[in-house]
């Protein structure tokens, strides 16, 4: 009888109509808040009960935060807009495809039908001893699970380690670093705008958290800008199954060519270290060259400088190597 | 009680006087009680916040006003299976992973395990007891199961024609491997995936005759 064990812990519930009245509820409830958007990570902490928020404020009825808007500048997507709106938004699909590409490859279409834009970048990571309720450093005990001599850790981090090995699970981050995009956050004292690579925090800041919003702040917006609207796209999401599955690793990359030569480029990997990476030294090497397997050769050496593989996970070396050399090659067409 | 107790005992005498004092205070307190939880209440507050939900809710599900009693944290599988007595959704995994809870929310295919009731009050629900007609015409998707057999157990049969409805909707005319994309959601134990699409296949084309 599954069920029975499986009925979630009570919680105080609200479904306020406003992004204001959301926050107001959150600072109530002073960190012991819990914000629900499509619910895809959310109901895993509270079945498996290791997770227990006093009230869950439910942003089902907030209708600013639905939808996507053409405007003069680019796109704005309302933080709930689901994945299968994202992946088959015409503006999207015809301008800035590598979006639509990374949302539509996202688990199964069930969850693309319920799962966010946002909730799919604030979401929690996917390192299982953590959510399997292990008293890790992430979970504020000190000690890492993921990195001791015989842990499993086949999906865990090369880069920017610190303590926790943990890596972002977010297939949409990259997708929009390439695009330059921006979010708009909204707490208590008004409006903030952060950089998309600038959204996620790494261990070394704050080994509890993944982004850099604050218990009673909300993700409102996701802005991207025209500056790439149509440029040269490339996404490879990397799984060990074609759906369902959560990446081992993502790149993507938004480039402006000239007569086959890179006038520039941003290139994101993610499910390579605790966070979304920029590429910036790859960037600069590949900008003014030819968009060839030499030039891919030397962007993905350049891109795996100072990787360190843990027990399980060598092959993420070559494999983020050789991602982003297949994207400088893929940028040709 | 312990305090008349205590009366009696020679040891530790308490005075007939600071009893009484004792019992008037206590009776003080009692009626103020009034004072305390009739007016402005700012310990209890969160009852007048905008976006408070009400237990009792109207659920349209299969196009019939349903009146639940349901709480906060209650899945929408467990109301359609438990309040409702619609147990043709199934719980496998109820963990977002197998699709055996797939219903329709507003005609998109969704995990019932994964969403809050209270959060789709508004929606229309539809389950696989939704799909036959009222003279028990059955939907041509489960024809086109029963015609090609499509399942072995069946456990995950509900879960994959909600889905294969979704996706008639959406896709009359699917190739083989977008039916396997649209069924992706899904997992059948017996692997019968193969009967499976054979019968996504045939639904799509008894659909396109019915239109």
């Amino acid at each position: 009888m599954a069920i029975i064990r499986d009925m979630i812990p009570a919680f105080e519930l609200f479904q306020p109509t406003s992004a204001d009245d959301a926050i107001e509820l959150l600072v109530r409830y002073d960190g012991d808040g819990w914000v629900l958007g499509g619910g895809m990570d959310s109901f895993d902490w509270w079945k498996e009960r290791i997770k227990r928020p006093t009230a869950v404020v439910d942003l089902v009825n907030v209708a600013s935060l639905q939808g996507i808007s053409v405007t003069a500048d680019g796109v704005e997507i309302g933080a709930m807009t689901t994945l299968t709106e994202v992946a088959t938004h015409p503006e999207l699909v015809a301008n800035y495809s590598v979006l639509t590409e990374a949302a539509s490859q996202i688990a199964t279409p069930q969850i693309r039908n319920r799962g966010t834009l946002a909730g799919n970048l604030a979401q929690d990571t996917r390192c299982w001893y953590y959510r399997g309720g292990w008293p890790c450093y992430r979970a504020g005990g000190n000690t890492c699970y993921a990195s001791a001599p015989t842990a499993m850790n086949r999906e865990h981090a090369i880069l920017g380690t610190n303590r926790c090995v943990a890596v972002s699970p977010s297939d949409t981050a990259p997708a929009l670093i390439a695009l330059d995009a921006q979010f708009v956050i909204q707490g208590p004292s008004g409006e903030r705008v952060v950089d998309a690579e600038d959204f996620f925090m790494g261990p070394a800041k704050d080994i509890e958290r993944m982004t850099v919003l604050d218990s009673d702040e909300l993700l409102t917006t996701i802005r991207i800008p025209s500056t790439w609207a149509g440029a040269s796209f490339y996404y490879e999401k990397v799984e060990d199954r074609k759906a369902w599955d959560f990446a081992l690793m993502t790149v993507a990359t938004a480039a402006r060519l000239s007569g086959g030569v890179i006038e520039d480029i941003r290139i994101a990997v993610n499910g390579a270290a605790p966070v979304p990476l920029r590429l910036e030294a790859s960037e600069r090497i590949v900008r003014g060259q030819a968009a060839s397997e030499q030039t891919g050769m030397q962007a993905g050496e350049a891109a795996i400088q100072g990787a360190q593989a843990l027990r399980h996970n060598d092959y993420k070396i070559p494999l983020m190597r050789n991602l982003v050399r297949r994207a400088i090659r893929g940028t040709e067409a | 009680m312990s305090d008349v107790e205590i009366i009696g005992t020679p040891e530790r005498t308490v005075s007939r006087r600071k009893f009484i004092m004792g019992v008037i205070a206590a009776g003080a307190t009692t009626s103020s009680a009034g004072y305390l939880f009739n007016g402005p209440q700012p310990l209890l507050g969160a009852l007048a916040v905008q976006g408070s939900v009400e237990r009792l809710i109207t659920l349209n599900v299969n196009g019939q006003q349903r009146r639940v009693d349901v709480l906060n944290q209650e899945t929408l599988a467990f109301t359609l299976r438990y309040k409702l007595g619609l147990t043709g959704t199934k719980l496998g995994c109820d963990r977002a992973e197998c699709g055996a809870c797939t219903v329709l929310i507003d005609g998109v295919p969704s995990y019932a395990c994964s969403a809050l009731t209270q959060s789709v009050r508004e929606r229309q629900i539809t389950t696989i007891e939704g799909l036959e007609e009222a003279d028990g015409t059955l939907h041509p998707v489960q024809q086109a199961v029963l015609d090609e057999g499509g399942f072995q157990c069946a456990f995950c049969a509900p879960g994959f024609i909600m889905s294969m409805v979704a996706m008639v909707e959406d896709n009359p005319n699917p190739t083989r491997e977008e039916a396997r994309q649209a069924l992706s959601g899904n997992l059948c134990r017996c692997a019968d995936y193969d009967k499976i699409l054979t019968s996504a296949m045939r639904a799509a084309e008894l659909s396109r005759q019915q239109a």
